[in-house]
């Protein structure tokens, strides 16, 4: 405990607030038991005074480094009931505050000890009250008596069984007058003096902060405290943190939470005892509860008891957890933002974890890769396997090794070590990097890797300084940088050969349907301008890639668009079952040279079908004449396939239509994800060793067997894109966006990347859009920006505390202008003896996604409730693992999280929720086979964002803010109706409109006058000339740029048909498909863990 | 004797008919005897500019195994006792006589007025692994074609190289032509599907439910009329390119001749069965890929050679002409036929595919390239129209022989495949292509003769009343190149002789011309399947059988022997038919001999024999052009030789006129007799060549000419350098061989 205190300043910080209050209390305890509560309260009072008073003092003093840290931790008592109040009142809605309100009581009994500073106490009151939170508290209590004692039955029906009561309690929350009174009311007063700007402004926060911590105020005092008090400081800073959620509450200390972490394990029981009598006052506030939300949740048991004794109306009421109480991804995230949004990431030093995927950071390379490349589930690795046994988090790297930067960031240097070849250790052959020893006065090196000694050849002799670095070290980006790129040699080259320019080709169904519904057409319009944006590399004049075009239903039609023809000429292929290229010279052209004959040709195409009536296509002979062409141009490439139907046209990879609902949740429910046959697989196989990407658009009407279409993009490193039920008028849009960024996109191909790893670990597992022929090589034909590749890691040998770990990618791959290169990513890690090190330096989001695509991957082979319930079981492992060895010791009723990991039970509760896992009644085996390939080479930001959905308030700041709208928990209790939102998880976009919008702002935005006028499931907005519109315009398009696909805009009105649809992406609610609500899953968690321990 | 050649010329110029025998022994005993079995020639569409075709139809012999057309009543009423005026000729009288009975209309045309009349189609299959300028030359040719072929006629265009290519005609703008791989064997179902030949069945129905015009529209997109796509296919033959795909050093392009005559085989079978249409091959070397293939593509291993075919050495050849056999047969079932010509330096695997034109009556062409007058004018040819203005072309034919009772037909001989049709009047004895009273035609012209064999089956107990005569009708069902159907039909009838008694009779209406054609043409026929030397024993045979038959000699003298004037010629002919290409394979590739062979099994008489012995004619200031002796006596140093080998045609000229051509004599004034002498021979060459075809090689060479081998191979060598000087006289020319000399 104390060690981690010590070390880490910023935690130090966070601990002070957290003590102070604890301190008092806890030192008091006895005392306070009467006393405390009014303390808190005052505090609390005070704190709002304080806030926009004092701010200044304490902030900056005390730690200016850490200032942030230590806001947060002392906001997150004031602040927190302020902001949780307010915060919520304004931000969410009147429900939501409504809904704090209840679950005050509620939490009180077990958040209570939890959370002491309650703010609300009014609120909490009257809910307290309510017959209906009673049963919830009743199961509350249950758990935590099961905690106590062995109640698992119990508690499982409570975790999970719940969710019913919980709808009705949360529907029950809204109407709370006095919440709902209290945020308006508030609002306008309490936010504008403090609230509202507090939450938006750092500074406010501040001054929260500062408040907070005056009392406490001198550093001295506080390390004490920390010591002591820590715990409960702890605790409470870390809770603080997590509800703090309000946005507002910049102060970053991402870190305390760490410390908070440790703390609360020791301390946290006694802590809470003392507290809570302190609190009870105070929880009313409910804060008591937001506090407890991270380290202790289940914390109830210690709570329950003292509060049972104290207070009397309250314990009866606690039942379930606060929904404010529990850690909160938005809280989260924004804090992130806060601490760390603000100076770059600098790479220099070993093991850091970088700021989380949702914050904007600019990244210094200065020896590791950017995080942007490469992202660890943990950057402190157990040393031994052991350890890592126990403690069950998964090693792995999320690598994106082709990733676009932002455009201040350099691009990795390319690197020319002339004709022989980039410089590797001549046994693992790991190449050149900046942990490579050069000793013996430079003349030689020792591999970092496999410690094996290499001579330096002389041509790159340089000598040391005194530090033994050469001196060179900084002229040379493969020895000062984490990412860099050498040009590659012809040993690296197939055949020996280098590679010719790669080309593109347009395979397009010419079928009934794609005629019908205008693809055709669209897509040869679009085709003709979009041809002069082919990838070029650097300052290149015109892209070197050649282009192709193929035609098909139930055969082939090849065009020779050779530039001296004055018609393009048609060749019909009817051969499908044994697939040829019908031409050579002419197929691929230059697009400049042969523009006449391209235009004609796409002018011609949807001419020459207009009258077709043949609806059977043909897919594997499509995607093997692609290979074939490129195989005879002897060239990498990628083919675009614009498909519409499931391929029942006698021919090879002919599929049949077996989509069967009735399997979902039986153990055949795994055929539904694998293909139908094995052709799919050879021709990926296929195009792998011929460097052929296979890039997917489907558009279909009906079943096509996603599953097995999508075999051969994805095992070539290719997208898959779906609009089905296309339309031109709907569907225009989204699909040319798609389309023109798929096409202009930067591709790697006929790629190879390999991870090396210093000796200790290996990597074992890959995870992505690739193939694999062997066990360490993963090939990929293609791999564009977007494309990532998760590997974990296995120990094999002990690691060494002091050496860390060491990762190297190297991915070869050809440019987009043929040229050969190798991108080199390294990246190092520390290793711990402790386990509380991993557990601090872990990063949910990127083991999220790992679980995922390990979860995606099992669905193939498993039922998919054991794959859920494995998850389960893993993450139950984790956090048990840290209760027991890291944290201090505390009733088994508590639930006590990491604080790194304190969003895993709420995102892998979104895993579990998704439709591959538990598939709703609307969802299509197709969107589950697609949804699931897509996952697969997904990034942590778009894992983070797929899974737990972004939810913005547009009306919540001013209009002429520019920065993002506050978001908000993905909860329906959180919506106002008189709001308006956006949700988006990187594939759909809804625009949510409350019922009781204001007038103007409807017609500023839809241009019509009322509510019920406006159109549901509008996909457009109106162009309109006024501020609102104009913003909210953008943010939609802001949000687009971010997202690899675009997302198409749907206008949801609230109570209308559309909104079930809306609904399924608010995650922390219980889901149609039975999917648990966030509070739920929690509680079960909690059970889990607690079965574990016990 | 002269009577009997009025006669004989008689016939042939009314009917296309010469018999071997013009009076027949009675008896299967006798005839057995005469050596030189009954067979006649028959030029089925000799042409008849005086016989003005019927416009009614024949009437049959209601007997319903006889069938015969009924004609030259006088010996059909005899032949036939049975036979009854049907109704339409009631008004038969002595001034208004049908045609029919009417002696002089021995051969009759009858058109046919029912029945759909489709187009002639043309199906262009085009080798592109062509040089550059053959290509180009080709290429013109086709687009030259064009202008020549009947408005209506349906043109189609395939080209092949390491792919196939069906080009469609119909559509605008986009070119589009469907792809096949070389390599792959196709059946004529698979084909049909890949072109889309059999979908119009279901879409049609739904979309219209009744258009029966729909169905040639869907099944002729790549059949279109000419004066409907000629500019489109103009350009389109403009375009073509060579084959793009790269040919490595050390190889031979990629060509897939097999495939792409299967394809064009099955897309005529799929469209138009049973209806007049040439499938043209135009190819540039030897099949290299797929079924058919004819040698690898490894230029180090050469193309079979006799040399191998005999060790068993040719790999690829039985498995490719089985293939083309198979095609071949397949087209013959259609009517369709198949041309090929072939145009390289090198071999381009007529052996194997020789049947494809020997079955179906297309012609065969062989040339250096396509880029030479012989291939041009060749081509241009086949487009040629006679006095009527109509193609001298006609297809699908099919030929009927009827015989009286004493005769059997033994076989056929020609252009043309058995029908296998039974009858009581087909002889179990096969010669040539038996076992069937009919043959399939499908593609013939006016010159395409057939050698049909017969059998005296009459016993020689059973004497044929004096005076009695023997008949054989010939019905011929064709497709005339203006696409009526017409029927010609002659009837022919002989007279019976006792060769006991008559022997001498008979020996004057030997035909001997006709008898050394025919016999070559068994000989030829034989030395397709039997081993070279056994065919010319076999000869050897026959012909010292005939001698003795009817050579009058005394033993042991051998200067005593003599021929009577009809047979005069026969030895002789024989001679040179020993020496022939036809059956000598020394010095000639396979696929020249198959070249050869086939232009030898479908001319006429004329044409046969002087391929068999080819005509030399002698140019001096001593007179008139005289027809000189084939010998190597003839080729003197004043004389400018004229030599017409069919195939060949050499002018020579000997030693002295050589020097004076080359000391510039003819330019001069005084000396314009030299030049006239000088030119004589190239006037009466042009006439033959433009006369001919195929268009013969034309060669002009002198004394000492490299290119004057091809006289000194024909001739008789009877100077030679092993009797030259024995000889004792110094003769101006000698000949190297080893063969057995006419004279001496």
């Amino acid at each position: 405990m104390n060690v981690n205190q010590s070390v880490p300043p910023v935690p130090s910080f966070g601990q002070p607030q957290p003590v102070y209050p604890g301190y008092h209390q806890s030192s008091y305890g006895g005392q306070s038991g009467s006393t405390a509560p009014t303390i808190p309260y005052g505090a609390y009072n005070g704190p709002v005074p304080g806030y926009q008073q004092t701010p200044p003092q304490g902030m900056s003093r005390a730690p200016p480094s850490s200032g942030a840290p230590p806001s947060s931790t002392a906001q997150a008592p004031c602040g927190q009931a302020a902001y949780g109040q307010f915060g919520q009142g304004d931000v969410q809605n009147g429900p939501s505050s409504t809904v704090q309100m209840q679950r005050l009581p509620g939490s009180q009994p077990f958040g209570s000890p939890l959370a002491p500073v309650g703010n609300q106490p009014a609120v909490l009151q009257p809910y307290g009250p309510p017959p209906t939170s009673a049963q919830v508290t009743a199961q509350l209590s249950g758990m935590q008596i099961s905690g106590a004692v062995a109640p698992a039955p119990p508690s499982s029906g409570l975790g999970y069984g719940p969710p019913t009561s919980l709808a009705s309690a949360s529907g029950s929350f809204p109407n709370s007058g006095l919440y709902g009174s209290y945020p308006q009311g508030q609002a306008p007063p309490l936010s504008q003096a403090q609230g509202h700007p507090g939450i938006q402004t750092p500074q406010r926060s501040a001054p929260s902060q500062a408040s907070g911590f005056t009392p406490p105020a001198s550093g001295g005092p506080r390390l004490p405290s920390m010591t002591g008090p820590l715990l409960p400081g702890q605790s409470f800073g870390g809770p603080s943190v997590s509800q703090p959620n309000h946005v507002s509450s910049p102060p970053p200390q991402a870190l305390p939470p760490g410390t908070q972490m440790t703390g609360p394990l020791g301390p946290l029981p006694p802590m809470h005892s003392p507290q809570q009598p302190g609190y009870q006052p105070q929880q009313n506030g409910s804060f008591g509860p937001t506090r407890g939300p991270q380290p202790n949740y289940g914390s109830p048991y210690p709570a329950a008891p003292t509060f049972g004794s104290q207070s009397g109306p309250q314990p009866l009421p606690p039942k379930r957890l606060d929904p404010d109480a529990i850690p909160s991804p938005i809280q989260v995230i924004e804090d992130d933002r806060n601490n760390r949004g603000t100076e770059p990431f600098v790479t220099g030093v070993r093991g850091q974890v970088p700021p989380l995927v949702t914050t904007n950071f600019l990244v210094k390379d200065q020896g590791n890769a950017s995080p942007r490349y490469i992202r660890c589930t943990s950057y402190n690795i157990p040393c031994t396997s052991d350890m890592a046994k126990q403690a069950q988090v998964p090693l792995a790297a999320v690598i994106k090794p082709l990733a676009r930067l932002p455009p201040e960031e350099a691009s990795p240097y390319v690197v020319d070590h002339g004709e022989s070849g980039p410089l590797r250790c001549n046994r693992c052959k790991a190449y050149m990097c900046p942990f490579m020893q050069f000793i013996e006065g430079g003349r030689r090196f020792q591999c970092c890797f496999c410690s094996c000694i290499n001579d330096v050849p002389p041509q790159y002799f340089q000598h040391l300084d005194h530090t033994g670095k050469r001196v060179d070290a900084y002229d040379r980006p493969e020895l000062s940088l984490g990412s860099y790129e050498f040009l590659a040699t012809v040993d690296y080259c197939k055949n020996s050969k280098f590679p010719s320019p790669p080309a593109f080709i347009f395979m397009i169904d010419v079928s009934y349907n794609a005629i019908r519904t205008g693809l055709v057409r669209l897509l040869c319009e679009e085709l003709k301008s979009l041809l002069d944006f082919l990838p070029r590399e650097g300052g290149a004049e015109e892209s070197a890639i050649r282009v192709g075009f193929v035609t098909y239903n139930k055969v082939l039609h090849f065009y020779n668009v050779k530039s001296s023809l004055a018609q393009p000429q048609m060749m019909v292929v009817s051969d499908v079952a044994d697939m040829f290229v019908p031409l050579l010279d002419g197929f691929l052209v230059n697009v400049n040279e042969s523009r006449a004959v391209i235009t004609s040709l796409l002018d011609q195409i949807p001419e020459m079908f207009a009258d077709t009536r043949e609806t059977e296509t043909v897919f594997v002979p499509v995607i093997q004449a692609g290979m074939e062409a490129l195989k005879a141009a002897e060239c990498a490439g990628k083919l675009f396939l614009f498909h519409t139907s499931l391929p029942i046209a006698e021919a090879p990879g002919k599929l049949k239509n077996r989509d069967d609902r009735k399997l979902i949740n039986t153990d055949k429910e795994k055929t539904l994800f694998q293909p139908q046959t094995g052709a799919y697989q050879t021709l990926a196989k296929e195009c792998v060793a011929q460097g052929c990407c296979v890039d997917l658009f489907l558009f279909p009407n009906q079943y096509v067997d996603v599953a097995t279409l999508s075999v051969v993009p994805q095992l070539t490193g290719g997208s898959v894109y779906k609009y089905a039920c296309f339309q031109v008028e709907n569907d225009q849009e989204r699909f040319l966006s798609d389309l023109r960024r798929d096409v202009q996109k930067v591709v790697g191909f006929d790629a190879v990347m390999r991870v090396r790893t210093s000796t200790g670990i290996r990597a074992v597992d890959f995870f992505g859009a690739f193939y694999m022929s062997n066990t360490t090589d993963v090939e990929l034909a293609g791999l564009d920006g977007d494309k990532t590749v998760t590997v974990e890691f296995k120990h094999d040998d002990r690691l060494n505390e002091e050496s860390g770990a060491l990762l190297q990618c190297a991915l070869l791959y050809t440019s987009c202008a043929g040229q050969r290169r190798l991108r080199i990513h390294n990246l190092a890690l520390n290793c711990c003896t402790q386990l509380a090190d991993l557990y601090r330096n872990c990063e949910t989001d990127t083991l999220i996604n790992y679980m995922a695509k390990f979860a995606y991957r099992g669905v193939l082979n498993s039922p998919v409730k054991a794959v859920r319930d494995t998850l389960i079981t893993q993450c139950a492992q984790i956090l048990a693992c840290y209760r027991k060895n890291c944290a201090s010791p505390s009733s088994a009723g508590q639930l006590i999280l990491p604080e790194c990991m304190k969003l895993l039970p709420v995102y892998l509760n979104c895993v579990l929720k998704s439709d591959v896992l538990q598939p709703g009644a609307e969802i299509t085996t197709d969107d589950r086979a697609y949804v699931r390939q897509l996952v697969t080479s997904m990034d942590v930001a778009e894992t983070n964002v797929f899974f737990y959905p972004r939810l913005l308030s547009l009306t919540k700041s001013p209009i002429e803010s520019t920065t993002e709208p506050p978001a908000v928990r993905a909860s329906e209790e959180r919506l106002s109706n008189g709001d308006m939102y956006l949700l988006e998880n990187g594939l759909n976009l809804f625009l949510w409109v409350g019922a009781s919008v204001q007038q103007g702002v409807v017609q500023s935005l839809f241009s019509v006058s009322s509510f019920s006028q406006i159109t549901s499931g509008l996909s457009v907005l109106p162009v309109l000339d006024n501020p609102l519109s104009k913003k909210v315009r953008g943010l939609i398009d802001s949000l687009r740029a971010q997202r690899s696909r675009y997302m198409k805009l749907i206008v949801v009105k609230q109570e209308d048909k559309l909104e079930m649809l809306f609904k399924h992406f608010l995650v922390e609610d219980k889901s149609l498909s039975g999917g648990a609500s966030y509070v739920d899953f929690l509680c079960h968690m909690h059970k889990e863990i607690r079965q574990l321990l016990s | 004797m002269a009577t009997y050649l009025e006669f004989i010329q008689q016939n042939e110029e009314r009917d296309g008919v010469r018999f071997s025998w013009n009076v027949w022994p009675s008896s299967r005993l006798e005839a057995t005897r005469m050596v030189v079995p009954l067979a006649c020639l028959l030029t089925p569409l000799k042409e008849r500019p005086d016989l003005p075709p019927v416009q009614y139809e024949p009437v049959l012999c209601s007997r319903p195994t006889c069938k015969a057309c009924n004609i030259d009543m006088p010996a059909l009423i005899k032949l036939f006792p049975s036979f009854q005026f049907p109704p339409a000729y009631g008004g038969i009288s002595e001034v208004n006589q049908p045609a029919e009975l009417m002696p002089q209309f021995s051969t009759i045309e009858y058109m046919i007025q029912r029945g759909a009349q489709s187009p002639l189609i043309f199906l262009y299959v085009v080798d592109t692994c062509l040089e550059e300028d053959d290509l180009q030359a080709l290429k013109e040719s086709l687009q030259m074609s064009l202008s020549l072929l009947p408005p209506d006629a349906l043109v189609g265009l395939i080209t092949f190289g390491r792919m196939v290519q069906v080009h469609e005609l119909s559509c605008e703008g986009i070119s589009k032509s469907y792809v096949f791989r070389g390599t792959k064997d196709l059946t004529a179902k698979q084909i049909q599907d890949m072109l889309g030949l059999t979908k119009p069945a279901m879409p049609m129905q739904q979309a219209r439910p009744v258009q029966p015009q729909e169905h040639p529209f869907a099944s002729t997109r790549f059949l279109q009329p000419v004066h409907k796509i000629d500019m489109n296919l103009t350009d389109l033959l403009g375009e073509l390119q060579r084959d793009p795909w790269p040919v490595t050093q050390g190889k031979r392009p990629l060509r897939s001749t097999g495939v792409a005559l299967s394809i064009a085989v099955g897309l005529l079978e799929g469209t138009f069965p049973n209806t007049g249409a040439r499938i043209m091959l135009f190819t540039g070397g030897p099949p290299t890929q797929g079924p058919g293939m004819v040698v690898g593509d490894e230029l180090k291993i050469p193309i079979r050679s006799w040399h191998d075919i005999e060790k068993d050495n040719a790999r690829f050849m039985k498995k490719a002409t089985k293939h083309y056999e198979m095609l071949a047969n397949r087209t013959a079932a259609n009517g369709h036929c198949i041309d090929i010509y072939a145009c390289a330096l090198d071999q381009t695997g007529l052996l194997e595919m020789k049947c494809c034109a020997n079955l179906t009556g297309g012609y065969m062409v062989m040339g250096d390239s396509f880029n030479t007058s012989l291939f041009k004018q060749t081509f241009q040819r086949i487009f040629t129209k006679d006095f009527n203005g109509d193609f001298r072309m006609a297809f699908g034919a099919t030929l009927d022989v009827k015989t009286s009772r004493e005769l059997k037909i033994a076989g056929a001989i020609g252009p043309c495949v058995s029908l296998n049709v039974k009858g009581p009047c087909v002889s179990e004895n096969e010669l040539g292509v038996g076992g069937t009273s009919q043959w399939k035609i499908c593609g013939l012209d006016p010159t395409s003769t057939l050698g049909i064999y017969f059998e005296v089956v009459n016993q020689h107990n059973a004497p044929i009343p004096q005076g009695g005569r023997g008949a054989i009708q010939f019905v011929t069902h064709y497709q005339h190149s203006s696409t009526q159907r017409r029927i010609r039909v002659t009837t022919i009838a002989r007279n019976w002789a006792d060769v006991q008694s008559q022997l001498r009779h008979i020996e004057a209406a030997f035909d001997q011309e006709a008898a050394a054609v025919l016999m070559a043409r068994l000989g030829v026929f034989r030395a397709e399947s039997e081993e070279g030397p056994d065919v010319l024993r076999w000869l050897d045979r026959q012909l010292i059988r005939l001698c003795q038959k009817f050579g009058q000699y005394n033993k042991e003298d051998p200067t005593s022997f003599r021929l009577s004037d009809s047979f005069s010629l026969y030895p002789q002919f024989m001679f040179h038919l020993r020496r022939s290409p036809f059956l000598q394979v020394f010095n000639n590739s396979p696929d020249e001999s198959s070249y050869y062979r086939h232009h030898f099994a479908r001319q006429d008489l004329t044409q046969s024999l002087i391929m068999i012995q080819p005509i030399l004619y002698s140019y001096s200031f001593h007179g008139p052009p005289e027809p000189v002796l084939l010998d190597s006596s003839s080729i003197l140093a004043d004389r400018i030789l004229l030599m017409d080998t069919f195939f060949q045609i050499v002018i020579y000229l000997g030693e002295t006129i050589a020097q004076w051509r080359k000391a510039g004599y003819q330019d001069m004034p005084e000396y314009e007799n030299f030049k006239h002498l000088l030119q004589a021979p190239l006037d009466d060459a042009q006439e033959i060549l433009q006369a001919r075809f195929p268009m013969p090689r034309y060669i002009n060479t002198e004394h000492g000419g490299s290119q004057a081998r091809f006289l000194l191979s024909k001739v008789n060598p009877s100077q030679t350098h092993n009797n030259l000087y024995a000889w004792g006289q110094v003769r101006n020319f000698q000949v190297f061989g080893e063969d057995a000399k006419l004279t001496e």
